[in-house]
């Protein structure tokens, strides 16, 4: 099946079948390998992406269920050149180590400081539980979202 | 059993010298190394590099007939080179080693000391990894060894480089070349003050030089780039997910595998009609004796064709996990080659001496690594010659099943490791690497296979499961008589006691193991040091001894003692008061050259155990990158956390019960204590490897912390994986 998707702000045909994961059309179909797979239930946060601003778990999406939704990845974030200021904080702190999680990471807190510009520790904990870091790099992932919050909005960046 | 005379050592010096012990090579299934790994010829080299000046270094045991600096013209470059570094034309240096990336960041620290040695700024620096064809050999990366094996050889190959760059400019000047210095990418002249850079130096050249000889290295205490913090040198490529993990490769015409997966560990496989999944347009399926997979081109596909398989298995039956400790105990063999024994004084004779005696049972249970980038691989035959994408520790062993799996000589098979999705000990193995390999053969196209989270948790393998008895004496006083320590199945790894005790019998016994075991983290070390140090801890209250001081009592080295003082400074032990449900703990150790104290609150209620507040002292030498390491040692107290908590890997007659990551529980956001790191920089002292050792103190700590603050003694891992057992509230 035919359909479209809006990619990083552009228009993405997929023809492929209705009920594949989203995440396998990103990575398999239109080369957007920076979203991960880590589990496949929903579990890891990995193959998190935003759909309408939201954080999604790609890996359990069916592809056809997104047409006509602004789905955000991790290589769409950038602003020209420079880095969406979650970015630039988890690369500031060092907010990783294997970073096999990271992407996963980044969208999320970059949805959670859209919506709540200045979290609370507990707020940042409460959104991001959903996400594995095995490395366990979680004090700098809390400590890289309070400094993204302080970089500014992405839209004045 | 091994003549135990001979295996009688005095606690307290080698004890400390003795980074990797046998065993332990045993357990990381060490393979001979090959004759050589070393495919290129110098034309070869410059051709993939460009221009410039290589600089090698032989194998000590192979130089007679090279004296000092040679230059090699057209002739074929020595097979015996430990390590290599190419200047190119531009200043780039690039520097080799057979070590991986997994999340260490050892691509990092091994760069900072290139650039130390070589006296040019870190961003000049790249490394060539884990790649067969353009890396000396390596054994793997394991046991810690990268920071004082694999740093040294690089700061040896960088300091001779060195070398040749101030010989290659005195013979241009004419000048002395005891007046020149290396300094910032360039060599300078003090007398006459004129200065090039290494990239004019090596302009134009294609000049090769193999160094026999040990150069002077720089003391810790002078450097200017290794020991300070530095980011991770690609970290750019991570958060914006250009990294190419072996999971993201995708070659011209790759189709995406999928292996159908045997009903249990052990099945043989009766019958199987693959004749439905072959009815699927542009699947290749693979039936190789028990081997039974798929391949197509989309995943969609691929697995569509493997759950049209049908597949009779016949497995044999097998003991589940509610029988595992007794199994483990009774099927530990009367004599074993892999048996270890220490014995010191007589444990006998001296039994009459303690005023206060302590037997007990201590267990640990299988836990999986969970590394969130599965195994995955990407296979590519070409005129001949088989090159496979991986994350693996081991590149050349990897490589080795390969050439054996395939019947090939091992210059055709070459294996590459991106920086890879983690590993922790699991990945000492190419199950997926032979798999990926053995499809795209039969489809004659490139195929990638990529575990599944499920596959992951059932046909990787696991930390082993252990029984540990110990039983112990002590004076009233408070210093120790003897010590007896039998540990079945979990393995040797730091389970000699680092106190003063004259009469010790110590003892690793493998068993027969239920479930695929191998390589994790820090090995036994996780487990020995939970076994030792909740024991300590319940010989301390028994004595009425507080329990920080009951250690030091008995503990002479000076820098495992270090390391005790200033955790326990910095968490400011014995100053708070226990009360109901709160309580705090201590633990500490050495191994792998890393001395470690850890200090843990705890709020131990009806309602769970939760870790409030860590901090951890650790000593590994000469800190090298104190950025790194530091993540390091608090994502070593956070993968702790998991298995002395709440990990465990349930089984039933050959098949996992858990294989989820709902059902398997691994530490989150929620589950992270307040950590402070106290980081004791020995710039007198070698740098040794930090990936693992920090995530032996968490466990003990806690079960310390949960008795004080509970009054219930927990003596298996995980210990409360529902909370806290209901007796003991």
């Amino acid at each position: 099946m035919a359909f479209i998707l809006l990619v990083n702000g552009t228009e993405q045909h997929a023809d492929v079948e209705p009920e594949k994961p989203l995440l396998y059309v990103l990575r398999d179909d239109l080369g957007l390998t920076g979203t991960k797979y880590g589990c496949g239930e929903g579990q890891c946060g990995a193959c998190t992406v935003l759909v309408d601003g939201n954080p999604e778990r790609s890996c359990r999406l069916p592809s056809s269920s997104v047409t006509g939704k602004k789905i955000t990845t991790i290589e769409g974030l950038k602003r020209g050149d420079r880095l969406h200021p979650v970015q630039q904080a988890f690369l500031d702190v060092e907010a990783f180590q294997c970073a096999y999680c990271t992407p996963g990471m980044i969208i999320s807190a970059a949805a959670l400081l859209e919506r709540t510009p200045n979290p609370s520790e507990e707020q940042i904990i409460s959104h991001m539980e959903g996400h594995i870091c095995r490395c366990g790099a979680y004090g700098r992932i809390i400590e890289a979202v309070r400094r993204a919050a302080t970089l500014g909005s992405p839209k004045n960046a | 059993m091994r003549d135990s005379a001979d295996r009688t050592m005095q606690v307290g010096d080698d004890l400390h010298q003795v980074p990797l012990h046998d065993s332990e090579l045993r357990q990381h299934n060490t393979i001979s190394r090959l004759p050589h790994a070393f495919n290129f010829d110098r034309r070869g080299f410059f051709k993939v590099l460009g221009g410039g000046l290589l600089v090698c270094i032989t194998a000590r045991h192979a130089i007679s007939q090279e004296s000092g600096a040679n230059v090699h013209h057209d002739h074929e470059l020595p097979k015996t080179l430990d390590s290599w570094l190419h200047i190119g034309e531009n200043g780039e240096v690039t520097a080799f080693t057979g070590k991986v990336e997994v999340g260490q960041n050892v691509r990092t620290s091994l760069a900072q000391q290139v650039a130390e040695e070589l006296r040019v700024p870190l961003t000049s620096v790249r490394l060539i990894m884990g790649d067969t064809e353009l890396t000396p050999y390596d054994m793997g990366t394991f046991g810690s060894r990268t920071t004082p094996q694999m740093g040294m050889q690089l700061r040896k190959v960088s300091a001779s480089a060195r070398g040749v760059l101030i010989q290659v400019a005195a013979e241009r000047w004419s000048a002395d070349a005891g007046s020149l210095t290396a300094e910032n990418g360039k060599i300078r002249d003090a007398k006459t003050n004129r200065s090039i850079t290494y990239a004019e130096l090596v302009h134009g050249q294609k000049l090769a030089k193999v160094i026999a000889d040990d150069p002077e290295l720089t003391p810790a205490k002078d450097w200017k780039i290794a020991g300070r913090p530095a980011p991770k040198t690609n970290g750019h490529d991570f958060v914006t997910g250009a990294h190419e993990y072996t999971s993201d490769i995708k070659l011209p015409g790759m189709l995406h595998g999928k292996i159908v997966r045997p009903a249990a560990f052990h099945a043989k496989l009766v019958s199987c009609d693959t004749s439905q999944a072959e009815k699927i347009p542009g699947i290749s399926v693979v039936r190789d004796g028990d081997f039974i997979g798929v391949s197509a081109a989309d995943v969609m596909t691929a697995d569509r064709a493997a759950q049209a398989i049908r597949a009779q298995w016949d497995a044999p039956p097998q003991i589940s996990d509610r029988e595992l400790f007794d199994h483990l105990r009774k099927s530990a063999p009367d004599k074993s080659d892999d048996q270890e024994q220490y014995v010191l004084g007589s444990v006998e004779q001296s039994r009459a001496q303690a005023a206060k005696t302590l037997q007990k049972t201590y267990t640990v249970a299988y836990i999986a690594h969970t590394p969130l980038e599965p195994r995955a691989a990407v296979a590519e035959w070409k005129d001949g010659k088989l090159t496979v994408w991986t994350g693996t520790q081991r590149p050349f062993a990897v490589s080795e099943e390969l050439a054996q799996a395939f019947r090939l000589s091992p210059e055709s098979v070459r294996v590459i490791v991106p920086d890879t999705g983690s590993a922790y000990g699991g990945k000492h193995t190419g199950e997926a690497a032979v798999e990926a390999a053995r499809l795209a053969k039969a489809a004659g196209k490139p195929v990638k296979l990529i575990w599944s989270r499920e596959e992951e948790f059932t046909w990787a393998y696991f930390r082993p499961a252990g029984v540990i008895d110990v039983s112990s004496g002590a004076k009233a006083d408070g210093s120790l008589v003897y010590w007896e320590y039998d540990n079945y199945n979990s393995g040797p790894a730091a389970m000699r006691t680092p106190y003063e005790v004259a009469n010790q019998r110590i003892a690793f016994h493998p068993s027969d193991e239920p479930l695929r075991q191998g390589s994790y983290r820090s090995l036994a070390a996780a487990a020995n040091h939970f076994a030792r140090e909740s024991h300590m801890d319940e010989l301390a209250r028994e004595l009425r001894i507080d329990p920080l001081e009951f250690r030091l009592k008995n503990l002479k080295n000076d820098r495992l003692r270090a390391v005790f003082q200033a955790a326990a400074e910095k968490f400011g032990w014995g100053k708070q008061k226990n009360s109901s449900g709160r309580g705090f703990g201590i633990g500490g150790g050495f191994e792998k050259g890393g001395y470690i104290a850890t200090c843990a609150e705890v709020s131990a209620e009806r309602g769970g155990v939760k870790v409030v507040r860590v901090v951890q002292a650790f000593d590994c030498g000469a800190v090298v990158n104190p950025q790194g390491l530091k993540n390091q040692i608090a994502g070593a107290i956070v993968q702790g956390l998991g298995g002395a908590l709440f990990e465990a890997i349930r089984f039933e007659n050959g098949r996992i019960v858990n294989p989820h990551l709902a059902e398997y529980r691994v530490p989150r956001f929620t589950d992270l204590p307040h950590i402070d790191v106290v980081l004791v920089d020995r710039k007198d002292q070698r740098s040794m490897g930090a990936g693992e050792t920090p995530l032996t103190g968490i466990a003990p700590a806690v079960a310390n912390a949960i008795f004080d603050a509970a009054g219930v003694r927990l003596r298996s891992m995980p210990m409360a994986p529902g909370g806290l057992p209901s007796h003991a509230v």
